[in-house]
């Protein structure tokens, strides 16, 4: 990469602090509306790091998947669920903060003791082919991760269909068309919310 | 750390590390089942940094690591889809999104 060293470090720590104070905005904070809004300026940061990374075609997919699809989706389910309601006091909460911390932090000290002291065979930087790395992920795409790719089509598909299926709500009795009642064997009907005093 | 002319690989690490700790932390006390979501999302992009960055420094020629970046993203926006229609379909049935009312699978 041509930017100068200390311009990369200045950029990488500006990156790395918004995507660490972000990510604790979007599990700390009380208003779920400025955790997704936060989750988004997370996915922006994240694509910034990857831009720094020489990896221009993934920021942009990142950009457009997770900010334009993810993020919005998330802002429209919040929408759909936003319900006012004073949730039930857990009597052992502390004990399950404490425990629940205590494993992540553990976690934590794990893994950067990893990232520290193991010696990771780096590969010579003369070798980076930089900018040109879309046309090798296209390469990449078309031979040898051909089925992976195919496969992935399918699965969005799958994932579209299934979702619409769980998210659908409950259809006419007739159809528009020809005017014949619908088989309503397969169909989901509207109903009184199950279960909502069982517990 | 391998020369001066770049960001030693240590630090995307550690960023990676703590972003995914706090997605796990996130994913063990929220209350909120979108807030759930959304730490997984985070846990999926801490595995994506991990990726890029190793792609970049020790995979640089091949960068298979993008590839495979490519498909987690691909599989995070399935999974988004899905679980949000999980989401607003458990919400039809028990008119809350708290995580401690979803019970229905406990012995």
């Amino acid at each position: 990469m041509s930017i100068a060293i200390t311009t990369q470090i200045i950029c990488f720590t500006v990156l790395s602090l918004v995507i660490l104070i972000g990510a604790l905005g979007v599990v700390l904070l009380e208003s779920i509306v400025y955790s997704a809004f936060l989750l988004g300026g997370v996915f922006m940061s994240v694509a910034g790091l990857y831009l720094l990374l020489n990896a221009s075609f993934v920021a942009a997919a990142q950009v457009l998947v997770y900010v334009g699809a993810v993020n919005v989706l998330i802002i429209f389910a919040i929408m759909l669920v936003n319900k006012k309601e004073d949730l039930k006091p857990i009597n052992d909460i502390k004990s399950r903060r404490i425990i629940s911390t205590s494993i992540c932090l553990t976690l934590l000290s794990l893994l950067i003791r990893v990232d520290l002291t193991n010696v990771w065979s780096l590969s010579n930087p003369q070798n980076s082919i930089g900018e040109e790395s879309t046309i090798r992920i296209g390469e990449h795409l078309f031979s040898d991760y051909l089925l992976p790719f195919e496969v992935a089509s399918v699965l969005l598909l799958m994932a579209m269909i299934g979702a619409i299926v769980l998210a659908r709500r409950d259809v006419m009795s007739k159809d528009i068309s020809t005017g014949l009642p619908v088989d309503q064997e397969l169909i989901e009907k509207s109903s009184e919310p199950l279960l909502t005093n069982k517990n | 750390m391998m020369n001066l002319q770049s960001i030693p690989i240590q630090a995307f690490l550690i960023v990676s590390s703590a972003l995914f700790c706090i997605g796990i932390w996130g994913l063990l006390n929220s209350r909120n089942a979108v807030r759930v979501l959304m730490s997984i999302e985070l846990m999926l992009n801490a595995v994506n940094i991990n990726l890029m960055a190793f792609s970049s420094y020790v995979d640089n020629n091949l960068i298979q690591g993008q590839v495979f970046t490519i498909f987690v993203i691909t599989v995070a926006a399935a999974e988004a889809a899905v679980g949000l229609a999980i989401l607003l379909s458990l919400y039809r049935n028990r008119v809350t999104v708290d995580m401690e009312s979803f019970n229905l699978l406990k012995w």
